[in-house]
C-alpha cells in the first residue's frame, strides 16, 4: 500500500541533497534542496497534518482508545531531520510519533489502523497510539514513559558504532523529558562514549513549550535548554522548528557530523504543539486563546505555502490538488482502519518472549 | 573435573562466550579497571578491552537503558548490578522498557541481554542494601528470572542466559561467591525451567533456590537422624517455572515445606504453594507450609539479621510441624 513518502528521486535519500536550485529557486537564500521537493514535502506534512486531524475525530467519536497525542504544529521538524535517514540509521522517539512513522515509509492505513486497534495495524493492534515501530523502515518505537527511551538511543547508537555500521541515531524527546534524570544518565553517557567516537546520536529536542499542561518557565529555573548539553560536553544548536527550509538546512549539516564524527550533537528545534497534549485536555487552563492564534501565524505548513506561493514554484490550483490528494490518502486510511478486523485473540500470549519456549498459561489457575 | 569458585564459573563463562561472540559485552561500575567489587569480571578488561568491558559512572537507569538499546541493535549486553539493590534505579528501563518492548513492537525487537549481580543477604549490610528480589522480577511477563546456586549451574545457566535472546535476570548469590564446587570444562548449559532435585527422599519436599538449598540440605541430615527422610528441590529457575519436577516430588511425598530468604507476602513461596493445590490437592496430608524473612526492612545487628532470616532452626520446626511431630 502507498506511503505518504516522496516519490520523486530526491528523498530516496540517498541522493545528496542539491544545495542551492539554481533557476528553480524559491528564495534568495542558498536552499538545502529544489522546489519539487519542497513540494513535496509540502504535501507530506499536509498529510500528516490530515491524518491528526482524522485521528482526532476519530478519537472524539470513541473509536481510538487509550491517549491520542498529535504532531500538529510540528510537521516540519520530523519531516525535516528525517529527510536525512539513510537506511541503517535508527530512528527513535516518544509518543508523539505517527509522523516519524508515516515519514518513514509506513502506510497511512497501518498507522491509522494500529490507531484503531485493528489487526492490520503497525505493531499488530498490541502498541497503539504511543508505541509505532517499523523497524524495517528504521523506526525502533514509539515509547510512552516520558525520559525513558533516551538512554535506549544512545544505546542503539553505541550499537551503531560497534557494528561499524555507518547508521547514526535520530534521538527525538520533547522538553519535558529534559528535567528527567533519564535524560541526564543518557546525556552523560553519549558525551562519554563519544569522546572515543562510539555515540553517533544526534538528539533532537522538540521544545514545543509545553511539558503536557506545564510550560518550561514553570518546569526549570534554567531555561536554555540546550545549554543543559554543555554539562555533559554534547554541542548543539538551536533551529526555528517551523520553517521547513531552515530545518532541512540544520539537518544536513548536524546529520552529517554525527556520521563523520561517531560524537553526540543536539539540535534544540524551537516548535509549538497547536493540538492539545492528548486530543483531550484542558488546554485553555495553561495556555491563552491569544498565544495559540498567535502560534498559528508560524503554523509550519501555512509558512511552506507561502513560500512556496511567492516563488512562483506552484499556484493555488495545484495546491487544490495537492489537498485533495491528501484528503483522499488520510480518508482511504481511515476505512481501512473501521472495516479492517480486529488482531486475532490468539495474538495476546505472542510476543511476549522471542523464544517460544515459555509462555504463560491461562490466567484462571 | 576441575574445582573452581562461584565466582570464577561466572567469569569463565562470561569470557568464554566473549571469545566465542564478539557482540557480548559488560556494562557497570568499576568492573574493568578496577576489577569488579566482588572481583567476578577481574581481568576481563586486560583480554578484551575498554569498548567491550564497560565501566560506567554510577547511574543504574541510565547504563541499563544504554545496554537494552545495544542489545535492541544487536548485540549482547552483560550488565553488572554492583548489588541487585541497586536495581531499583533502573526499574523503570528494565521493566517498561526490558520487558515489555517486544510485546509492544508487535514483535518487531528483541533483548538478548542479562543483568546480573549479587541478590540477597547475609553479610550485614542492612536495609538499603539488602534485597531478595526473585519475587519482585518473577513477576514480571517477558523477563527470565534464575538464581542458581552451585558454582556448575553457576556457569551453565551463565551460558544459556548470555544465548537466550530474551532480557534475563541473573540472581547470583552473593554471599557464596567464594564457595568451590566441580565445574565441566568448555561448552554446557544448563537450560532455564528445570528444577534439580539436590538430595532425593521419600517424607517431605523440601523447595528452595539460591543460598537456601544449601540449608535444607543441611536440614534434611538433621533430620534423617529423626527418621525424616527429606527431598530437596533446588528450583534454580523462577520464570519460567518448573511446576512438574515439583508436582511429581508431593505426589511421592505428599508434604511440601517451601523456603525463601524474601518476604513472605506475594512471594515465590506463596505461588509455590498455589501450584501445589491446584495441581497436587489431592495428594497432600499436611497444609504446604512455608518459611520466610521477617516482615522488616534487613536490619544491621547480626543477631537481629541472623533472626530476619529463616534459620535452620526454623526449616526443621516446619518440617516436623508438617509430619505431625510434636514440636
Amino acid at each position: 500500500m502507498a506511503t505518504i513518502r516522496s516519490r520523486s528521486k530526491k528523498s530516496e535519500a540517498d541522493v545528496p541533497p542539491v544545495a542551492g536550485s539554481g533557476g528553480n529557486g524559491v528564495g534568495p537564500e542558498e536552499l538545502p534542496v529544489d522546489t519539487d521537493t519542497l513540494l513535496d514535502y509540502y504535501r507530506q506534512m499536509l498529510t500528516i497534518r490530515l491524518f491528526e486531524e482524522a485521528a482526532q475525530t476519530a478519537f472524539r467519536k470513541g473509536k481510538i482508545g487509550g491517549y491520542l497525542h498529535l504532531y500538529i504544529g510540528q510537521e516540519a521538524l520530523a519531516t525535516g531531520f528525517l529527510h536525512e535517514y539513510q537506511t541503517g540509521d535508527r530512528i527513535i522517539t516518544a509518543y508523539r510519533d505517527h509522523a516519524h512513522a508515516l515519514l518513514l515509509g509506513a502506510t497511512p492505513r497501518a498507522v491509522m489502523a494500529e490507531l484503531f486497534g485493528k489487526g492490520t495495524g503497525l505493531v499488530k493492534g498490541k502498541g497503539g497510539s504511543m508505541h509505532l515501530f517499523d523497524v524495517q523502515n528504521g523506526l525502533w518505537g514509539g515509547y510512552g514513559i516520558v525520559g525513558g527511551h533516551i538512554p535506549l538511543g544512545v544505546g542503539l547508537a553505541y550499537a551503531e558504532a560497534y557494528q561499524k555500521t555507518g547508521g547514526i541515531v535520530q534521538l527525538y524527546f520533547g522538553d519535558g523529558a529534559i528535567h528527567n534524570g533519564a535524560f541526564h544518565e543518557a546525556a552523560n553517557l553519549a558525551g562519554l562514549w563519544g569522546r572515543d567516537g562510539m555515540c553517533p546520536c544526534l538528539f533532537i529536542l522538540e521544545n514545543n513549550k509545553y511539558g503536557m499542561g506545564t510550560s518550561v518557565e514553570r518546569a526549570t529555573a534554567m531555561t536554555d535548554l540546550s545549554a543543559k548539553f554543555d554539562s555533559y560536553g554534547i554541542e548543539h544548536e538551536d533551529v526555528d522548528g517551523m520553517d521547513l527550509v531552515t530545518v532541512l538546512e540544520t539537518a544536513r549539516r548536524a546529520v552529517a557530523r554525527v556520521r563523520e564524527t561517531g560524537k553526540p550533537y543536539a539540535i534544540e528545534a524551537i516548535t509549538y504543539r497547536i493540538s492539545p497534549h492528548g486530543a483531550a485536555d484542558f488546554l485553555e487552563r495553561y495556555r491563552s486563546k491569544e498565544e495559540v492564534a498567535e502560534a498559528r501565524k508560524r503554523d509550519p505548513i501555512n509558512l511552506l505555502e507561502q513560500r512556496l506561493l511567492e516563488a512562483g514554484a506552484v499556484d493555488e490550483q495545484q495546491l487544490a490538488e495537492i489537498r485533495r490528494e491528501a484528503r483522499a490518502v488520510v480518508d482511504d486510511a481511515v476505512k481501512f482502519a473501521e472495516e479492517s478486523p480486529e488482531p486475532p485473540i490468539d495474538e495476546l500470549y505472542t510476543d511476549v518472549y522471542a523464544d517460544s519456549a515459555y509462555a504463560t498459561d491461562s490466567p484462571v489457575g | 573435573m576441575p574445582v573452581m569458585t562461584y565466582r570464577e564459573a561466572l567469569r569463565t563463562a562470561m569470557a568464554d562466550e566473549m571469545e566465542r561472540d564478539e557482540s557480548v559485552v559488560l556494562l557497570g561500575e568499576d568492573i574493568g579497571i578496577y576489577g569488579g567489587t566482588h572481583l567476578v569480571t577481574d581481568g576481563l578488561i586486560d583480554r578484551f578491552g575498554p569498548k567491550r568491558v564497560i565501566d560506567t559512572p554510577i547511574a543504574e537507569g541510565g547504563f541499563t537503558g544504554a545496554a537494552i538499546g545495544m542489545a535492541m541493535g544487536g548485540m549482547r549486553p552483560i550488565v553488572e548490578m554492583m548489588t541487585w539493590n541497586f536495581s531499583f534505579q533502573a526499574v523503570d528501563q528494565i521493566i517498561q522498557n526490558a520487558a515489555k518492548v517486544r510485546y509492544f513492537s508487535g514483535g518487531q525487537v528483541s533483548v538478548p541481554m542479562v543483568i546480573r549481580g549479587p541478590n540477597g543477604g547475609g553479610v550485614q549490610l542492612s536495609a538499603q542494601h539488602t534485597h531478595s528480589l526473585e519475587g519482585f522480577y518473577g513477576h514480571f511477563p517477558g523477563l527470565k528470572v534464575v538464581s542458581p546456586v552451585t558454582p556448575h549451574d553457576a556457569k551453565g545457566m551463565m551460558l544459556s542466559a548470555i544465548r537466550d535472546p530474551n532480557p534475563v535476570i541473573f540472581l547470583e548469590a552473593g554471599a557464596l561467591y567464594g564457595t568451590k564446587g566441580e565445574v565441566p570444562e568448555g561448552e554446557f548449559l544448563v537450560p532455564f525451567g528445570e528444577a534439580r532435585v539436590a538430595r532425593e527422599g521419600t517424607d517431605v519436599t523440601l523447595i528452595a533456590y539460591g543460598r537456601q538449598v544449601n540449608m535444607l540440605l543441611r536440614v534434611a541430615q538433621t533430620l534423617e537422624g529423626e527418621g525424616i527422610s527429606a527431598e530437596v528441590i533446588d528450583l534454580r529457575s523462577i520464570r519460567p517455572f518448573d511446576e512438574k519436577t515439583i508436582i511429581e516430588s508431593v505426589r511421592k511425598t505428599h508434604r511440601a515445606v517451601v523456603v525463601q530468604e524474601q518476604w513472605r507476602w506475594f512471594s515465590v513461596a506463596s505461588e509455590v504453594a498455589a501450584i501445589i493445590q491446584e495441581q497436587a490437592f489431592d495428594e497432600l496430608d499436611a497444609p504446604v507450609a512455608r518459611v520466610s524473612g521477617a516482615e522488616v526492612p534487613a536490619p544491621y545487628a547480626r543477631n537481629l539479621e541472623q533472626a530476619a532470616f529463616p534459620s535452620e532452626i526454623q526449616i526443621a520446626t516446619a518440617v516436623r510441624r508438617v509430619m505431625y511431630r510434636g514440636v
